[in-house]
C-alpha cells in the first residue's frame, strides 16, 4: 500500500496511533509522528483495521489522546505495542457497549 | 485568493445561477416538477410539508423554503402553491422578494387545476430562464464562500483521512474571511465540550450546550440513551472506542477556528468565521438547512459512499479510502485515500482539496449536480395535525 506505510499518527500530543491495515501480533511497526521523529513499535496483539496501538506505556487511570484530546482513560495498565480499545480503555462520557 | 461567481442584489455572492420552482406544499409537487421538466435550465425539488403544521414547527418550514430560495446560487424563483395551504405563496414570496431577486408566484387553485398552472408557470420559467442567461460572473473574493460541511456513511478511515483534510480546507477559508458551518448536533455530542472551550464567546458556548441538551433530550423523550448507544457496536467493531473519539472525528472536519456563533435550524449566520447550525444527522435535512442558511457549496466525506446532492448548490464528495472508490468511485469528486496510504500529508491533500473547491465555486460540475440529485428534506420540529 504505497509507501507501505502501516499506522498514522494523527496529532503531535497522541500516545496511540491507528493501524492502517490489519496487524498481526509481534509486527514491528514504525510511525512517524506528528511531531518528526520516528517510534519503532513491537505489536504484542494483533490491531485490526482502524483500530489503535499504544504509542507508549500508558498508566491505569491515565488520559488517551488522540487527535490531540482525551478521548478515554486506561482502565488498565496499558503497555507500548498493546491493541488499545473497549478491553482496557472506558469514556468519560458515555459507553456504548455497556449498558 | 478569487474564484468567479454571480452577485446577487443583496450583494452575497453565488457559485451557481439557477431559476429554481418552489413548491410550497406537498400538494404544489407534481405541477412544479412539470414546469421544471418543460424548461430547461430550471431546477425544483419535492417535499412533504407546508400544511397542517403549527407554531414553530410552521415557521421552521417557511424558514427553510424562503431561506432556500435565498440562496445567493439561485437567480430567480417560481413559487408554486395550492392556494390554501400553511405555507402560503403569498407568504413565501414576501420573504423572498426582500432579497430583491425576481419572484414570481403561482397559486393552482386560481388557475384552474393542473394543466393551466402548468402553461402559465411554463411561461414564466421561461422568461425567468432567459433573464437569469444574460447574468455574468464576476471575480469574488474567496472570503465571499460560505461553506457547508457534512459527513456521511462514515466508515474507521472517515476521521482520520476525509475529515481533517476538510478541517485542513475550513481552517484555511476562515483564515481567509470565508465562513464555514458545522452542523449534525447529534455528531456532537461526546465531545461537546471541546467545542464548547473553543467558543469566541460566553453565549456561543452556552448556545452550544443548549442544543446538544435539546437534541439529548428529544431522543430521551423517545426512550433512547444517545450517549449509552454511541459508538455503535459497528463503530465499536472498526475500532471506535469512545463517544468522544468518534464525536472528535466527526467535529476534525470543521478545523480548529473559533467558534463564533450557533444558529437555528435554515438560519443565516450573522458572522463570518466557524458557525454551527443546529441540525439533526439526517443527511438530506442537514445539507437542505446549511443551504437555507446560504451555503454557496458543501464538502461532504464519506466512507461507505453516498449520491446525494441538493437542487441550488454544488456538493463535493470526498472519499476517505480506496475502498470507496470501489464501492461508488462514480458519485466521488475527490479521494483522501493517498492520508491512508501514506503518500501524502493531511496538509497535501487539503491544499489540493481547496484547489477544487475554488474550481467548483467557479463553475466545475460535481457527480451530484451531473447526475442530477435534487434531494431535499425539512427537519420537522412539531406533530402534523
Amino acid at each position: 500500500m504505497g509507501l507501505g506505510r502501516e499506522a498514522l499518527h494523527v496529532h503531535e500530543k497522541d500516545n496511540v496511533a491507528v493501524a492502517l491495515c490489519a496487524l498481526k501480533a509481534g509486527t514491528i511497526v514504525k510511525v512517524s509522528t506528528r511531531g518528526g521523529a520516528e517510534v519503532t513499535v513491537r505489536l504484542s496483539d494483533d490491531v485490526p483495521f482502524g483500530h489503535k496501538f499504544a504509542l507508549r506505556d500508558i498508566q491505569q487511570g491515565e488520559s488517551v489522546i488522540k487527535y490531540g484530546e482525551v478521548i478515554g482513560v486506561a482502565t488498565r495498565p496499558i503497555r507500548q505495542g498493546q491493541h488499545v480499545h473497549t478491553q482496557n480503555v472506558d469514556s468519560l462520557r458515555g459507553r456504548g457497549d455497556k449498558r | 485568493m478569487k474564484f468567479f461567481g454571480y452577485r446577487r442584489p443583496d450583494g452575497r455572492v453565488g457559485t451557481r445561477n439557477h431559476v429554481l420552482i418552489l413548491p410550497t406544499v406537498v400538494c404544489a409537487n407534481q405541477v412544479a416538477e412539470s414546469i421544471s421538466q418543460l424548461v430547461r435550465g430550471t431546477v425544483t425539488f419535492a417535499h412533504q410539508h407546508g400544511c397542517a403544521q403549527l407554531g414553530k414547527d410552521l415557521e421552521q418550514t417557511i424558514r427553510t423554503l424562503v431561506g432556500f430560495a435565498n440562496n445567493p446560487n439561485v437567480y430567480g424563483v417560481l413559487v408554486v402553491g395550492l392556494g390554501c395551504e400553511g405555507a402560503l405563496p403569498e407568504i413565501v414570496s414576501a420573504g423572498i422578494e426582500k432579497s430583491g431577486k425576481p419572484v414570481r408566484s403561482l397559486t393552482i387553485q386560481e388557475h384552474g387545476g393542473t394543466l393551466a398552472s402548468i402553461a402559465a408557470g411554463a411561461r414564466i420559467a421561461a422568461d425567468l430562464v432567459q433573464r437569469a442567461s444574460t447574468e455574468q460572473k464576476v471575480e469574488c473574493d474567496v472570503s465571499e464562500i460560505l461553506l457547508g460541511t457534512e459527513c456521511g456513511g462514515s466508515d474507521a478511515c472517515s476521521g482520520l483521512s476525509a475529515n481533517p483534510v476538510l478541517g485542513y480546507v475550513s481552517d484555511k477559508l476562515i483564515d481567509m474571511g470565508g465562513t464555514v458551518i458545522l452542523a449534525e448536533t447529534t455528531e456532537l455530542i461526546g465531545a461537546e465540550h471541546i467545542l464548547a472551550r473553543r467558543a469566541a464567546s460566553p453565549k456561543a458556548a452556552e448556545d452550544l450546550m443548549a442544543a446538544i441538551r435539546r437534541t439529548e433530550e428529544g431522543a430521551n423523550a423517545m426512550g433512547v440513551d444517545m450517549r449509552g448507544s454511541q459508538p455503535s457496536p459497528g463503530n465499536i467493531e472498526g475500532g471506535l472506542t469512545t463517544i468522544e473519539e468518534k464525536s472528535l472525528g466527526c467535529i476534525h472536519k470543521a478545523g480548529s477556528r473559533p467558534l463564533q456563533e450557533v444558529v437555528s435550524y435554515a438560519s443565516c449566520p450573522s458572522m463570518r468565521g466557524l458557525v454551527m447550525m443546529d441540525t439533526p444527522g439526517h443527511d438530506i435535512e442537514q445539507i437542505t438547512g446549511m443551504v437555507a442558511g446560504g451555503a454557496n457549496v458543501v464538502i461532504f466525506t464519506t466512507g461507505r459512499g453516498t449520491a446525494t446532492g441538493t437542487p441550488v448548490a454544488p456538493v463535493i464528495k470526498v472519499a476517505s479510502n480506496s475502498e470507496t472508490i470501489c464501492r461508488m468511485g462514480e458519485n466521488i469528486d475527490f479521494s483522501a485515500e493517498t492520508v491512508i496510504s501514506g503518500e501524502e500529508t493531511i496538509e497535501q491533500v487539503g491544499e489540493r482539496l481547496f484547489g477544487e473547491l475554488l474550481a467548483v465555486c467557479s463553475g466545475k460540475l460535481t457527480k451530484s449536480e451531473i447526475f442530477g440529485h435534487h434531494e431535499f428534506a425539512i427537519n420537522r420540529i412539531g406533530p402534523t395535525i
